[in-house]
């Protein structure tokens, strides 16, 4: 089927399978390949990408479902060579190690932000429950989202 | 993990859901939130011919405030389930409950249709409304009907509704005592189903994975009935259940959880009314 999905803030038209999930048009379709596929099974949040401003875990979206609608991944965030306030953060922070939950964390935490501008520690931990990390311990991700808010307040 | 293949349809209306549904019978499936039936089909555990999405019927996505009820549309995500202001107000349980599955990614997803359709009885939502006393409203090509959520949930994976037929909304009475509610979710880690659940409102209680479909918990709501004290009502929450073993836990064990929790939410309940 054509599914048509404004990917980032460009059009990007193509003839997919109709069980085609959202992560593999975004990876081997539009070549946007920083969204990882860990678990496939909806649990550890590498593949959280933004559908129309808010997160999703596009290993469970069929690009048909997408369709007609906007998705941002971590590559759509930065602006004019300019980071975006989370991706600064996370950087300051050392809030990665080996970078593979990265993505999805950072897209998690710009949704949650979105939803809640002023979280409390509490609140970010929850509100990252459903994305796992192997390496960090979640200290500085969470002090990460946390100094992105302060930031932007 | 990819679905087996299948074709896809978009319902612009829930006339069209309907007159699709008809149209391709046992092959079809209707696709709300994908949050169940999705892993399932990447698992191959369903691989559904035909896929009726019915994801974008804004017309079955709303929270109204009708008096002594709220209707609830079946394509009302949990995320805005857990955010609604209306709910936070009357049916605080609701919401709660609605921000406890899952998790945010997942909550943008799943409806609170989807959850109950899917008749799964580890899922919290079915038994939040058998504690509250709803009613699922079902279309079909037929016409419409109403049906009491104690008579919903007919096995594992089995609901009262036919194939073809549409969950459209369902309908919450506001309680008696809107405060007196309390959800008691035990879990092993973040984001999973429970291993046992408890909802609670005024004194009727709902059990989550406490046999092959939420229940209510009748011999712990019979003892409140008769006057009996909380520890007692709570003592015989696990009688007339039947729940499973398996990996995460042992029938023994899962019915003293059923025990202790009834306990912790019956003494909740009472303490916020
Ligand atoms: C990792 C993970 C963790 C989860 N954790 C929890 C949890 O802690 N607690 C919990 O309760 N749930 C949990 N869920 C399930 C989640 O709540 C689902 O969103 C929900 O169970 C199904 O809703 P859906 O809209 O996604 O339905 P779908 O997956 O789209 O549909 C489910 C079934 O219902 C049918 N259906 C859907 N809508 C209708 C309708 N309106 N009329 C008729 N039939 C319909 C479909 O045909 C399908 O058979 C979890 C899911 C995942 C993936
Ligand atoms: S790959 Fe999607 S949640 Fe893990
Ligand atoms: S930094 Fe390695 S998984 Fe999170």
């Amino acid at each position: 089927m054509k599914v048509s999905v404004r990917v980032n803030g460009h059009d990007m038209t193509a003839d997919v399978e109709d069980r085609m999930l959202l992560v593999h048009f975004l990876r081997d379709v539009a070549g946007l390949t920083a969204t990882n596929v860990g678990c496939d099974t909806t649990s550890c949040g590498a593949c959280t990408v933004l559908l129309d401003g808010e997160s999703v875990k596009s290993c469970t979206v069929l690009a048909a479902q997408a369709d007609g609608r906007a998705v941002t991944t971590v590559e759509g965030l930065a602006g004019n060579g300019e980071m975006h306030p989370v991706q600064r953060a996370f950087h300051e922070q050392h809030g990665l190690q080996c970078g593979f939950c990265t993505p999805g964390m950072v897209m998690a935490i710009v949704s949650l932000l979105r939803e809640n501008p002023h979280p409390t520690e509490e609140q970010v931990r929850a509100g990252l429950e459903g994305n796992l990390c192997r390496c960090t311990g979640y200290h500085n991700i969470v002090r990460a989202a946390l100094a992105a808010a302060e930031v932007a307040s | 993990m990819i679905p087996a293949s299948f074709a896809y349809h978009r319902a612009a209306s829930a006339d069209e859901a309907l007159s699709l549904a008809a149209e391709h019978g046992e092959d079809a499936k209707f696709l709300a939130g994908g949050h169940s039936l999705l892993p399932l089909m990447k698992l191959r555990f369903a691989a559904p011919e035909v896929i009726i999405d019915i994801g974008r019927l804004s017309e079955l996505s709303f929270i109204t405030d009708e008096g002594s009820a709220i209707r609830i549309g079946a394509l009302t995500r949990h995320h805005d389930v857990e955010h609604s202001e209306l709910l936070a107000r009357e049916i605080p349980l609701l919401a709660h409950a609605a921000g406890q599955v899952g998790d945010p990614q997942i909550r943008h997803r799943g409806t609170i249709g989807g959850s109950v359709a899917h008749g799964d009885p580890a899922s919290d939502l079915p038994a939040v409304l058998l504690a509250l006393d709803a009613t699922f409203v079902a279309r079909g090509r037929a016409g419409t009907r109403e049906i009491p959520a104690g008579e919903f949930f007919r096995s594992l994976f089995e609901t009262a509704l036919e194939p073809g037929e549409l969950l459209t909304e369902i309908v919450v009475p506001k309680p008696a005592n809107g405060a007196a509610w309390s959800f008691q979710k035990f879990t092993k880690r973040a984001i999973d189903w429970a291993i046992v659940g408890v909802a609670v409102q005024d004194d009727r209680i709902g059990l989550i994975n406490m046999g092959s479909v939420p229940l209510r918990a009748g011999r712990a709501e019979a003892a409140l009935a008769a006057g009996e004290p909380v520890a007692d009502a709570a003592a015989v929450a696990a009688e007339g259940t039947s729940p499973g073993s398996d990996i995460h836990a042992s029938r023994a064990y899962r019915e003293h959880l059923a025990r202790v929790l009834v306990g912790r939410a019956l003494e909740e309940a009472r303490s916020r009314s």
